[in-house]
């Protein structure tokens, strides 16, 4: 990267390193803030005027780093003419916006969340326009958006601002939604998300059939940002901003957007008839429009805000013209609008703060109390107007000169005759805020008697009045960056001469008629703004807001109807939307001819399927009786591993029994504490909808496995089958899989099994803590429980039996690598043993002996999988690589040694923490259920006994 | 045999989906255990079914083997499935001490407005 490059990288960081500082800054006071808000912008515009000399040479000035290149996404940067130029506006404003909002804000106001706001906002605005990455760019719109929310509704305890935020966020919010996709669509059919390659593509793109479709997308996104009709409504209530922000916002730089990005991508997307009659005709309408209703508007920054709507439309226009002439006159008139309507929105605002009312119709006659202003407003105002020797003439000049000779729908007339009208209009209002405000006699009513402001205050407005004049006078000034920007635009070379003089041409003609007609409108006001009141007229709020209602009511009563809370409904609605998913792919593709042959039944496994069977629909034709349900599940349970047996998979026999014995255990325990019985409540109808429900997903499930049961498969298990034993070290494939070729995924669902153990410890402290167990200890369940609740015989063979079952556990763990077994199943064998102890010696007898926490257990099995997995890493190898060895011991035979079993530990501790953990809670519940604590063993020992006896002796 | 398993898996999924949208915490337990059986043995039936060829390394040379893999998968899942209806259970068990009614779509206050629609259920 340049050392240009550089530097770019830096100009658009500078503004988001430097929004930290004036929140925190502003203890120090405010102009301290103000100061160092002005310090990353005014260092940001100094980089940019280093870089200013080479692009104004037609050079471009790129930066680029990779950021998630997959997506095509990087964060890469140019500057070209057009970028140095709305760059150059960004930090110019920034600048003298910060100088005016020092003077303007009261001391009550939090000038320093202020400040942050406008950098922010300057920092994703100057992304927007440095932007090489439509993807970055788009990120970028959619900060200004939230930025601008929140300069909007800075006065937060003003209903109209936070409406106004509201209304700005959803109307611009919505059309960047509508961007993302057509730009999506954009970086699609060019084949890169870079626009320095789009730009390139034009031709493709603007032959390409989803041309229209993003054409129209992105223009929604545009249209919106820059208040284009009918999206304009929003711009006037955004005028409840702070002033400032209005001026540097809603005049210089955030409703350009839409502006620019039209300008941006005029290579690309203009010059068809699509563009001219959207573009065109959509800035012709909002030019008129706009013109009008702000000659009627008495607010004086209402007037200013149509207005603006009214140029940001000629703008609009003047792009959708699509000829090279209209977008140098286009790019002219970006900068003269920007120094005369900021100039105005300043003034407007120092109106504000000196008589405290806006409402033209309560000010007049201010032009001795308050001199400087009143002379950079007429100033501006006059540039506004159009008049000779102020830059707004220079560019409306070529406006109408390139109005004049555009045809639309065969109409030589249509352009320019609204054009000249919407030039009319203008004069009219332009006129009206200097006679209105300034001019006519003093009067004594105002709010607040006004003066000039102090310096501070109007020097950043005078100085934009000054570019104003200078630009007027010597329009050359501005030649050399208007060329480069509208290079840059159109992508040709042209050399525009801005001059003052064109000769007596059409255009002159229809200036003078403009003027003329303006000035004639005026003297007509006071008639006329009585039929503009008397008149019906769509207030575009209350549209807006109903709109919003309706939308809102819709939403809600889709929610209502679907999400009214009861979970069966979801459940119903998600199976059978999957069935019909299922459904319609099966339709669509059908089902090729079958592969395999059917095997063989043996009789004994006919007589399973049948218990099988017989017993599921048992459980759901007697699932009131919850024991007998119970019982049942047991059975289908067992069924299935003995399927598993038959069928070649003895490790998942092994593990589903296992799991069937604890799954029956903790559901008997559940069961101790709900209603034994289901009461039947369900209608006839709804029982028949949800067996039909439940019929339609089976026979779809079971159509599906019988489908693709019949036929063959291409499988990646050729591979493990092939190097269990060399790579692995181990026979039994299936837990070679588990803990070596698979052993990332065993690792994560060891560490899920543990999160539930814990989760449920932590639920049944909730509960013991809360009402529930109060609610416990009131409630009797000493009829639920057995007379002799820890028989002798059952605790004499549990004891017997555990240190069997021990044995059997480290068997099956151990031959688990070579032979069925493994961590998983001999984890639950020995948690079967444990489970027996407590319930036939009772839990707080077995409680007493237990030596490890089921806790340290979890957390130990972790971490020993965690660390045979990490070992790997010293070998130089990746996470969870197992090692293996043979070592001869003498009186066993040859032995293996492999990392694989160390994991497979770690899976063995925990799974058995996890499941003793689950059991052991719902156990605990017990105890507060009143549950009497046994000391001994056994609720009749015969040994006491026996004791008592020899006692007595 | 594969007729058999296909059947297996509709009616263990048939009888776990109407189960599952019973009104109470219990038979919907039920009913999601036997749709994980359901799905359990879907998955591993999608390693095509095969006798006597247990995935264990032979010693004695060439021997074919079933697929490991979909049984890799289904053992894990059986054991994370428990884990799943611990929790379940848990959770249907403090909603029933909290509320005092195992009921699963309790009425809200939004829902008192309309009770004709509970008499349905």
């Amino acid at each position: 990267m340049s050392h240009a490059g550089h530097l770019l990288f830096i100009i658009a960081l500078l503004p988001f390193i430097g929004a930290l500082v004036p929140g925190l800054m502003i203890r120090a006071g405010r102009t301290a803030s103000a100061f160092f808000t002005a310090a990353p912008t005014a260092l940001a515009l100094v980089m940019l005027m280093i870089l200013a000399p080479a692009v104004l040479r037609g050079e471009v000035i790129q930066a680029e780093i990779e950021w998630l290149p997959q997506l095509g996404l990087s964060a890469s940067f140019f500057l070209d003419g057009l970028g140095l130029l709305f760059a150059g506006m960004i930090l110019g404003m920034g600048l003298l916006i910060t100088l005016y909002a020092r003077f303007y804000l009261s001391s009550a106001d939090p000038m320093g969340q202020f400040y942050t706001y406008l950098l922010l906002f300057q920092g994703a605005m100057l992304g927007i326009v440095i932007s090489d990455n439509i993807l970055l760019l788009l990120i970028f719109w959619e900060l200004t958006s939230l930025s601008s929310f929140l300069l909007i509704g800075y006065w937060k305890h003003l209903p109209e601002g936070r409406q106004g935020a509201r209304m700005a966020l959803a109307v611009t919010g919505a059309g960047g939604l509508a961007m993302i996709g057509g730009m999506l669509l954009l970086g699609d059919i060019a084949g890169s998300y870079n626009l320095t390659d789009i730009l390139q593509a034009g031709e493709a793109i603007r032959a390409s059939e989803w041309y229209l479709p993003a054409l129209i997308l992105i223009l929604l996104g545009a249209f919106t940002k820059s208040a284009q009709f009918p999206f304009h409504f929003w711009l006037p209530h955004a005028m409840a901003a702070p002033t400032p922000v209005s001026a540097y916002l809603h005049s210089a730089t955030m409703v350009k957007a839409g502006v620019f990005l039209m300008a941006r991508m005029w290579p690309v997307l203009a010059g068809t008839d699509a563009w001219f009659y959207i573009v065109a005709t959509t800035g012709l309408v909002t030019m008129v429009l706009g013109a009008l209703i702000a000659l009627f508007k008495d607010d004086l920054k209402a007037l200013l805000a149509f207005s603006t709507v009214s140029h940001l439309g000629l703008l609009t226009m003047l792009l959708g013209f699509g000829t090279e002439a209209a977008a140098v006159a286009a790019v002219f008139h970006i900068i003269n609008h920007l120094t005369f309507k900021a100039a105005l929105f300043m003034t407007a605002g120092i109106v504000d703060h000196e008589t405290h009312t806006r409402d033209i119709k309560r000010l007049g006659g201010l032009r001795h109390l308050m001199p400087v202003t009143f002379l950079i407003g007429t100033v501006a105002a006059l540039s506004m107007a159009g008049i000779p020797l102020f830059n707004g003439f220079l560019s409306k000049e070529m406006m109408l000169e390139e109005a004049s000779h555009t045809d639309w729908f065969g109409s030589h007339y249509a352009v320019p005759v609204l054009a000249t009208l919407g030039a009319l209009l203008s004069v009219a209002y332009s006129f009206r805020f200097v006679a209105h405000v300034f001019l006519g006699p003093q009067r004594d009513d105002y709010p607040h008697t006004p003066h000039d402001p102090p310096f501070g205050m109007w020097a950043a407005p005078a100085l934009l009045a000054t570019l104003v004049i200078a630009i007027g006078v010597a329009p050359f000034l501005a030649e050399g960056i208007v060329t480069a920007a509208a290079n840059a635009v159109t992508g040709a070379d042209l050399h525009p001469h801005l001059k003052i003089w064109h000769g007596v041409t059409p255009a002159l003609w229809m200036s003078v008629i403009a003027v003329a007609g303006g000035a004639l409108l005026l003297m007509l006001h006071r008639p006329l703004d009585k039929g503009w009141i008397a008149a019906p007229r769509p207030e575009a709020k209350a549209i807006f807001d109903r709109l919003v209602a309706g939308i809102v009511a819709l939403s809600r009563g889709i929610t209502d109807s679907t999400h009214n809370g009861a979970i069966s409904r979801y459940l119903a609605i998600f199976t059978v939307t999957a069935v019909a998913l299922g459904y319609i792919a099966y339709a669509g593709s059908g089902l090729s001819a079958p592969t395999r042959d059917m095997l063989p039944v043996p009789p004994v496994i006919a007589v399973g399927w049948i218990m099988l069977i017989v017993s599921t629909i048992s459980v759901v034709g007697m699932h009131h009786h919850r024991f007998r349900a119970l019982v049942l599940i047991g059975i289908i349970g067992l069924s299935i591993s003995a399927g598993f047996v038959y069928l070649s998979a003895p490790d998942l026999a092994l593990t589903q029994i296992s799991v069937e014995t604890v799954t029956i255990m903790l559901l008997l325990l559940a069961l101790h504490f709900l209603p034994k019985l289901t009461p039947k409540e369900s209608s006839t109808g709804l029982k028949m909808r949800d067996g039909l429900i439940g019929l339609a997903a089976g026979g779809g499930v079971g159509a599906l496995a019988y489908a693709f049961l019949m036929r063959d498969i291409d499988t990646i298990s050729g591979f493990h089958v092939a190097n269990s034993y060399e790579g692995g070290g181990g026979t039994n494939v299936v837990n070679v899989i588990l803990v070596d070729f698979r052993g990332y995924d065993t690792y994560g669902e060891i560490i899920v099994l543990g999160i539930a153990g814990l989760l449920i410890y932590a639920l049944m402290h909730a509960l013991l803590d809360g009402p529930s167990a109060r609610r416990l200890k009131n409630t009797d369940y000493s009829e639920d429980r057995s007379r002799d609740r820890h028989p002798l015989m059952m605790v004499v063979v549990t004891r017997v039996l555990m240190p069997i079952a021990m044995v059997v556990g480290l068997y099956i763990f151990l031959r688990g690598h070579n032979q069925p077994g493994g961590g998983f199943v001999a984890g639950l064998v020995v948690a079967i043993a444990l489970l027996m102890q407590y319930m036939a010696s009772g839990f707080a007898w077995t409680q007493e002996r237990k030596r490890i926490e089921y806790h340290t257990l979890i957390g130990l099995g972790v971490v020993i999988a965690g660390l045979t997995g990490a070992g790997a890493w010293l070998a130089g190898q990746p996470f969870l690589t197992s090692a293996f060895t043979y070592i001869h011991l003498p009186p066993i035979e040859e032995f293996e040694l492999a990392t694989a079993m160390l994991f497979d530990l770690g899976v063995f501790l925990t799974v058995l923490g996890a499941v003793m953990l689950m059991l052991y809670s719902l156990s605990r519940i017990a105890r507060f259920a009143g549950q009497t604590v046994n000391e001994g063993p056994m609720d009749y020992d015969p040994g006491e006994a026996a004791k008592d006896r020899d006692t007595e002796d | 045999m594969e007729l058999i398993v296909a059947s297996t898996v509709g009616v263990l999924t048939a009888g776990g989906v109407y189960l599952m949208l019973r009104l109470r915490t219990f038979p919907v337990i039920l009913g999601l255990a036997l749709l994980s059986y359901a799905v359990n043995v879907f998955i591993f039936a999608s390693g095509r079914l095969s006798i006597d060829q247990s995935p264990i390394l032979s010693p004695y040379g060439e021997a074919s083997y079933t697929d490991p893999l979909p049984q890799a998968l289904v053992l894990t899942a059986i054991v994370i499935s428990f884990g799943m209806t611990a929790v379940l259970v848990m959770i249907g068990l403090g909603a029933f001490f909290e509320s005092e009614t195992d009921r699963i779509d309790i009425d809200t206050a939004d829902d008192a407005a309309a009770p004709e629609k509970d008499t349905q259920a």
